[in-house]
């Protein structure tokens, strides 16, 4: 069975901010990273990116960067703005309370038994 | 000889909440049309990288795409400040953006980097106090 952003939310726990078909996309890898010019270079396609950083430019990054989804980590906001871009673009969005480290930890567990 | 398409894009200066619009409207064509997927995503890298700065550094700009069967060039002209020094501008790490761009994720001094590793020919001319012109080219094969 293919890892997708639904299957993220429902096995990790994890809340959905935004997202239609998108939630169906298959995630293949976990990426972390803040600076977003960091992401564009370096995220790979498909990965589950996990962030703190829930503005706008997050969201153009994630569709430009073509990531499967944004994971929002430590309980980050995604804001007024960029919820409005996630929904309009159809960018998947997670929320986790937990730190970045864990959440990407857990995504790669998931990703690693699946693989099994 | 191959068709080509033109694509215009005016980038409004100091509006973060836009940069990215003439980049996701570029990939959206492309992908439409049929162009390898690596390639879009070297565009879409590349032109974003590109409307960032002119945001941050330049007020604004033009930017202008020219689609054909082999090749996605892209010509980005500001009337800002201009690059003292292109080389160090060229090396990770390097920025002069202020704070409040960083507290946003940017300003990390990978702009140009990003956009030199994204194309397969890249050129920057700029001139102090009259603007910059970038060019970068992405194969299609």
């Amino acid at each position: 069975m293919k890892i997708t952003p639904a299957v993220l939310a429902r096995e990790l726990g994890l809340s959905i901010l935004s997202g239609k078909e998108s939630l169906e996309r298959e995630v293949t890898r976990a990426y972390c990273c803040d600076l977003l010019s960091f992401v564009m270079g370096r995220a790979p396609a498909d990965c589950a990116w996990v962030t703190v950083m829930g503005n706008v430019n997050a969201v153009a990054v994630a569709v430009l960067a073509d990531c499967a989804c944004i994971i929002l980590a430590e309980g980050s906001a995604l804001d007024a703005a960029a919820r409005e871009k996630a929904l309009a673009q159809d960018v998947a969005v997670l929320a986790s309370e937990k730190p970045v480290f864990e959440t990407a930890l857990s995504v790669h567990e998931l990703l690693c038994a699946r693989a099994e | 000889m191959p068709q080509t398409i033109h694509f215009q894009y005016i980038v409004p200066g100091d509006d973060f909440t836009r940069a990215g619009e003439a980049s996701s409207s570029v990939k959206k064509a492309l992908k439409k049309i049929g162009i390898h997927p690596e390639a879009i995503r070297k565009v879409a890298i590349a032109m974003y990288e590109g409307e960032i700065n002119m945001v941050i550094h330049a007020h604004g700009g033009v930017i202008d795409v020219d689609i054909s069967p082999d090749e996605i060039r892209m010509v980005l002209t500001d009337h800002g400040p201009g690059i003292e020094n292109i080389e160090l501008a060229m090396q990770e790490g390097w920025s002069t953006a202020p704070d409040d761009v960083r507290s946003l994720g940017f300003g990390a001094g990978m702009g140009l980097p990003n956009m030199k590793k994204y194309t397969d020919d890249m050129t920057v001319e700029s001139t102090l106090g009259q603007g910059t012109i970038v060019r970068m080219t992405v194969l299609c094969h």
